[in-house]
């Protein structure tokens, strides 16, 4: 087993509306290792993107930040502003759904892109230009000496997102967040974007962090998934444990309300919706909505149970039941 | 198919909207839906499925005359309600109601909740009193509290709103409903209940339904027959079960190929590849249009559109790889 690469602790995330303190993310602790991708997968409102917005320190003013987030050694959320902008796009950089807004209207592609390498590197302009032209055909643009100076709207959605990519992928950083990033995409565009992403990995050696709302695109692309709800992860571990033998009430009935191939009918689903983040109930925050649901777990929140290989979750009922999980396990 | 069970009948409608300078001249043209047709059974539910640009949208709102077709016919009763106009289009037009995909801009801000489904009764006539009885019965159809009738949509969520969007074309009795896109803004635990509601009304109401999605697998769930579009024209039509056990057509396969399964042994994108992206409907291949992207394509492809042929049982696939003579499938 290797070394975590980015560990996450214990991370609480809060905003201030009107004067009130509103936790968007709840205490999240989650780690990466090299070279794997991990998927946080979650509904909106669960607190995904807020997460890894945390980790660049990209967040609206107001944001208070507390836990640690360990990455080379270092407590992230210690740097200095200075210190953040050598990390960003450099070390870490992240790809975000909406690629039109992620770029400058007023500017070449190819001069953003060729920005952020300028804002690392000293590097001549020829030199610059031509790791941008290189760049773009990683990317998988074509005729990418033309494309660099395109305008952003000039470019389809599926194009974009590769330009984006490409200039998350300037600085070869150590690590890749990206936020929804085929989200916005047609299904046979995300099929391209997402073994590009693979691609990439397998080229670079890239650990990457990949958000989501989509369970498929979960399986295509995760090694271990942490599943978030309300602000907490409710269900961590290996993609194939996760998926495949959910323990946590969340999980399954997130899976079972999916439509997918073959189904038909009726699906089973998930009564009333997700609570708001400015009333938060004490106790499991799932628990209005799940069908295991006892007294206890209105009360107090259940702590992280260790099941076998390393999966972990939140349930009060996998704790009594353990005994019972590992048989549904076999 | 049986005529007697067929409520509504589009046939060989197109639309080109064109974009014109200053003179009046015309300067581009988009070709968005070019001829086509198709039958909605009586209490059946119609699949249409592609991706952003095919067309599936300005079909659904072509049936509905909220944009005038160019050609073609939409028979429903006995009328061809492309052909009709003032009082007569209006009361047909009653039966054929939608479902958008936005439920944030698809109600009005500024009227209760009450008021927002009982409004298309006043405009039909219906008086203030009986339109809010009425409306009452249907916010509760679709499981909306009566406590909060008197809410604005502003307090509501995403999907509670979609239910109130769905009460509110419910209210006027229609026969038939045009649900486009109307789960895809929801997270999945509650486009779950909406499905499920859509299921519920259309046993209840008697409902044929019009299902538009860019998501196979929620099209997979709520339809009886599914047609594929393909840049405004139709690639494939057949019955849910014949199209997603055996897709014929490149297109409706690569469809398939790059939809995520959820299986997670299976991680089916290794080694995957549709080249190409979306050509420009401005400017559309000739011929079949998926050719640029085709990996079947062949010479004849860029001369001929190929037409929609009968490969099965009420299967019909328009690629040039199924000719009348050879309707085996040939693999990819």
């Amino acid at each position: 087993m290797s070394a975590p690469v980015l560990k996450i602790d214990e991370l609480v995330t809060e905003f201030t509306i009107r004067g009130q303190k509103v936790p968007a993310v709840r205490g999240v602790s989650l780690e990466v290792k090299k070279g794997k991708t991990l998927v946080v997968l979650g509904e909106s409102g669960s607190g995904k993107s807020v997460m890894l917005r945390s980790i660049m320190r990209v967040l609206p003013r107001g944001a208070h930040l507390s836990g640690s987030i360990t990455y080379n050694g270092d407590n992230v959320l210690d740097k200095s502003e200075a210190e953040m902008r050598r990390l960003r796009g450099n070390w870490i950089s992240m790809v975000f759904q909406d690629s039109l807004s992620a770029m400058d209207p007023l500017f070449r592609v190819g001069e953003q892109v060729g920005e952020n390498i300028r804002e690392h590197r000293r590097f001549p302009k020829t030199t610059i230009r031509d790791q941008v032209i290189r760049l773009f055909g990683e990317v998988g643009i074509p005729s990418p000496a033309a494309r660099t100076r395109s305008y952003p709207h000039e470019m389809s959605g599926g194009m974009r997102q590769r330009s984006v990519i490409a200039m998350a992928l300037s600085n070869t950083p150590d690590i890749l967040l990206a936020d929804e990033p085929t989200t916005a995409l047609d299904v046979t565009i995300q099929a391209q974007i997402l073994s590009l992403f693979k691609q990439i990995q397998r080229e670079y050696g890239m650990t990457m962090i990949l958000v989501t709302h989509d369970i498929g695109v979960a399986v295509e692309m995760a090694d271990e998934i942490a599943v978030m709800y309300a602000g907490k992860v409710v269900e961590y571990g290996d993609a194939k444990q996760v998926l495949g033998a959910p323990a946590h009430p969340y999980t399954q009935g997130l899976i079972a309300a999916t439509p997918q191939k073959g189904k038909r009918g009726r699906l089973q689903v998930i009564p009333g919706q997700p609570p708001a983040i400015t009333a938060m109930p004490g106790g499991c925050a799932f628990a209005s909505r799940c069908r295991y649901a006892t007294e206890r777990c209105r009360k107090e929140m259940p702590p992280h149970t260790q099941l076998a290989g390393g999966h972990m979750t939140a349930c009060y009922k996998t704790e009594d039941g353990q005994a019972l999980a590992q048989l549904v396990r076999q | 198919m049986d005529d007697s069970n067929t409520i509504l009948e589009v046939s060989h409608i197109s639309k080109t909207f064109r974009s014109k300078n200053i003179f009046g001249r015309t300067t581009s043209e988009v070709s968005a839906v070019n001829d086509v047709s198709f039958r909605l059974q009586k209490q059946r539910t119609f699949g249409i499925v592609g991706e952003s640009g095919c067309g599936k949208s300005t079909l659904a709102r072509l049936v509905l005359r909220l944009i005038e077709a160019d050609g073609g016919r939409v028979m429903y009763q006995g009328h061809n309600l492309l052909a009709l106009g003032g009082e007569e289009l209006r009361k047909l037009r009653r039966d054929i109601q939608m479902v958008f995909q936005d439920p944030f801009s698809s109600l009005n801000p500024s009227m209760t909740l009450l008021d927002n489904v009982a409004f298309p009764l006043w405009v039909n006539g219906t008086s203030k009193q009986d339109g809010r009885i009425a409306a009452h019965r249907y916010l509760e159809a679709v499981g909306i509290p009566r406590s909060s009738a008197e809410r604005y949509p502003q307090s509501l969520s995403g999907g509670q709103r979609q239910r109130v969007a769905i009460a509110r074309a419910l209210v006027l009795e229609p026969k038939i409903v045009i649900a486009d896109e109307a789960v895809s803004a929801l997270d999945k635990s509650i486009q779950a209940q909406a499905l499920n509601l859509f299921h519920e009304l259309q046993q209840d109401f008697r409902l044929s339904m019009i299902f538009i999605s860019h998501d196979l697998h929620v099209v997979e769930l709520m339809s009886d027959t599914v047609m594929v579009m393909y840049l405004g024209m139709v690639v494939e039509v057949a019955s849910v079960e014949d199209v997603y056990a055996q897709p014929y057509h490149p297109y409706t396969q690569a469809l398939f190929k790059s939809t995520p399964s959820m299986d997670v042994t299976h991680k089916k994108l290794d080694g995957f590849k549709l080249s190409g992206e979306l050509p420009s409907p401005l400017n559309p291949p000739s011929g079949c249009r998926f050719r640029t992207r085709c990996p079947m394509a062949m010479e004849t492809c860029a001369e001929h559109m190929p037409e929609l042929i009968e490969v099965g049982d009420g299967h019909t696939v328009a690629c040039h790889l199924y000719g009348e003579a050879d309707v085996a499938r040939r693999a990819i």
